[in-house]
């Protein structure tokens, strides 16, 4: 008991994981009691404070080199519930807390509070609603229990969800219910996995679990649960059908959002699961089923999203085919291989990138139908010469896609190329190349079109501003490229090294 | 046959009815009661935990107890959320499986107040 209470004493800068999450609640908190055009003011003061708290998590992880830790009311574990942030957390924190200001301030042309009016709606729920999903992925991002994370979860999903469906047409809502029931097959699902690992061994914190768990019936049965139940909210083929109504009909600040961190969400805790609960399972056959349903998403993806004729689509489509790459890590970056450092840090660095560019895409996707009144891509004739900062920010997101240097999607994937070949695990180098080439087919598909000379009738030139805050979020996915070899470094603090082997 | 046996069982039928149910019947709500099937069978197994953990020398273990009442609450918000979503989508289409017509529809604007 003397070794756990060790173990688990907070680290410095512990109360700083408590004020990431605390920081947004208050803000839901206080939106629901001043209500109105307050709670756009206090979403846009959060958070920028938000992107300062999470900088000082990360800042505070890099000095000290060991993951932060920190005993919710002072109780160790099992009794009490442990925050912990490592590497892939912190990067995940900032990620989140920049993508979500970059949201907000898109965002505030489309759900201003109107003048002469105290209180509307939709303005209302939406500013609720996307502190709420910041709240949300902060607790999933810093949780060590099973059973907290799985209120994570469910927090996340009761607010994603009504932000498909914010302007009430009949087809947002038919498709907001779709992604409710898959997300709640998917909790429900890792429910079931918890409580059997609970029962097995009476403790749901990860670390725990980590040095008790041994491969038993019990054991398989509760990992493929939880798997399963994720990867029906990870919208990982084949279970990924409610992902393009959802997230091509909710408002662009929104779709934003729900693709560039709401799936990532899920993804992080299967990777929390095979890699910091069950790291001494044998996992060959699971880690390649995992890869072999990424690489038929990246393919399904891709060709599916050559075939759409709506910019939100195509773009939906593109992001069940690029999560298909974040499973690719699972086979590689696994045990103590000279590899699998490799392989971790571009399945990381895969999911920053497309979180930075799929976002830049949305929000110019939107200004473009804002724009256009319109998002077919056979009209997008001329949209180039109109609004060139625009365009070159969903051209700069598709460069990240399709793996082109310099772009940060480049390394990810050439990490993720390097790892296959050393493991001499040849077929997902090949996916990876085929992936590379029909992404470069479907931005071309918009690009084409949209750089031609032709002239081009706007309902409205975009706001200057709206167009920048898409360029900042394309041009950080553009210089992730540039990472530091200290970068990499920093994203293996509190890496579960070798099969076996703990933190 | 135990008690606990007998109920862990009956959680696992739970579990096997909702599934089969959330698969094959494209009704939302009948999707909806499936899920609170399922959830039902998750809270009967966390149940027997208790008891089990009652069996090495407590009293009965509180930890699953405070789980299946937090399980529950979040059980009871889900379906809230769902039936209002079929119930909006009800009054506005006049029927509720939902069909997404992914290809059809006007471009999302963003808020139509």
């Amino acid at each position: 008991m003397h070794v756990t209470a060790l173990a688990f004493a907070a680290t410095a800068g512990g109360f700083l994981l408590v004020l990431a999450i605390v920081l947004p609640v208050a803000g839901i908190l206080l939106s629901l009691v001043l209500g109105g055009r307050h709670a756009e003011r206090i979403a846009l003061v959060l958070m920028p404070a938000g992107v300062g708290v999470v900088i000082a998590i990360a800042v505070l992880l890099w000095r000290s080199g060991k993951p932060l830790l920190y005993g919710l009311g002072g109780l160790p574990p099992p009794l009490g519930i442990a925050l912990r942030a490592d590497g892939f957390s912190a990067v995940m924190l900032v990620t989140a807390a920049m993508v979500i200001s970059a949201a907000g301030f898109f965002a505030r042309a489309n759900f201003g509070t109107p003048q002469g009016v105290t209180e509307a709606r939709a303005p209302l729920a939406f500013w609720i609603l996307l502190q709420a999903v910041w709240a949300a992925l902060n607790i999933v991002f810093l949780g060590g229990d099973l059973f907290n994370l799985y209120v994570a979860l469910e927090l996340l999903t009761f607010a994603a969800v009504p932000l498909v469906c914010l302007d009430g047409r009949p087809e947002t809502l038919a498709a907001a219910l779709r992604y409710l029931l898959f997300a709640l097959f998917g909790s429900v699902f890792y429910l079931l996995g918890a409580a059997l690992l609970y029962g097995a061994y009476g403790t749901l914190d990860i670390v725990l679990l980590a040095a008790r768990i041994h491969a038993e019936p019990a054991v398989w049965v509760a990992a493929g649960l939880m798997t399963a139940g994720l990867l029906a909210k990870t919208a990982l083929f084949p279970l990924h059908l409610w992902l393009p109504p959802a997230h091509a009909n909710a408002p662009a600040a929104g779709s934003a959002v729900l693709s560039a961190l709401v799936v990532k969400a899920s993804f992080f805790l299967i990777v929390r699961l095979w890699f910091n609960v069950l790291p001494t399972l044998p996992h060959e056959t699971a880690s390649a089923i995992l890869a072999a349903l990424g690489s038929a998403a990246i393919l399904f993806g891709s060709v599916l999203a050559l075939r759409q004729e709506r910019l939100k689509l195509l773009i939906a489509y593109s992001t069940v085919a690029q999560i298909g790459y974040l499973f690719l890590m699972f086979p590689l970056a696994a045990g103590a291989h000279p590899w699998a450092a490799d392989a971790w840090s571009g399945g990381l660095l895969q999911t920053l990138s497309h979180a930075f560019a799929k976002a830049a895409m949305f929000l110019a996707a939107g200004l473009i139908a804002e724009s256009l009144g319109h998002d077919r891509i056979a009209d997008l004739r001329g949209v180039g010469p109109a609004m060139p900062m625009t365009v070159f920010a969903f051209g700069l997101g598709g460069l990240s896609l399709m793996g082109l240097p310099p772009s940060s999607g480049f390394a990810a994937k050439w990490l993720l190329l390097k790892a296959s070949v050393e493991a001499g695990q040849w077929p997902w180098a090949v996916v990876m190349l085929a992936g590379g080439l029909l992404a470069g087919g479907y931005i071309y598909r918009v690009l084409a079109p949209a750089l031609s000379s032709e002239g081009v009738h706007l309902k409205a030139p975009p706001q200057r501003s709206r167009e920048g805050v898409a360029l900042v979020l394309a041009l950080v996915a553009v210089l992730l490229g540039f990472a530091p070899p200290a970068f990499f470094e920093f994203l293996q603090i509190g890496r579960v090294a070798a099969i076996g082997g703990l933190p | 046959m135990s008690a606990a046996t007998l109920a862990g069982l009956i959680g696992a039928a739970l579990v096997g009815l909702g599934l089969y149910g959330l698969i094959t019947n494209p009704q939302p709500l009948r999707k909806i009661l499936a899920f609170n099937l399922i959830g039902s069978g998750v809270f009967l197994l966390f149940g027997i935990i208790a008891r089990k953990g009652a069996a090495a020398g407590f009293v009965a273990d509180p930890v699953p107890q405070a789980m299946v009442i937090t399980g529950i609450v979040v059980a009871f918000s889900a379906s809230a959320l769902a039936i209002a979503l079929v119930l909006r989508l009800f009054q506005e289409t006049g029927r509720v499986t939902p069909r997404p017509d992914a290809s059809a529809g006007p471009p999302a604007n963003g808020a139509d107040t």
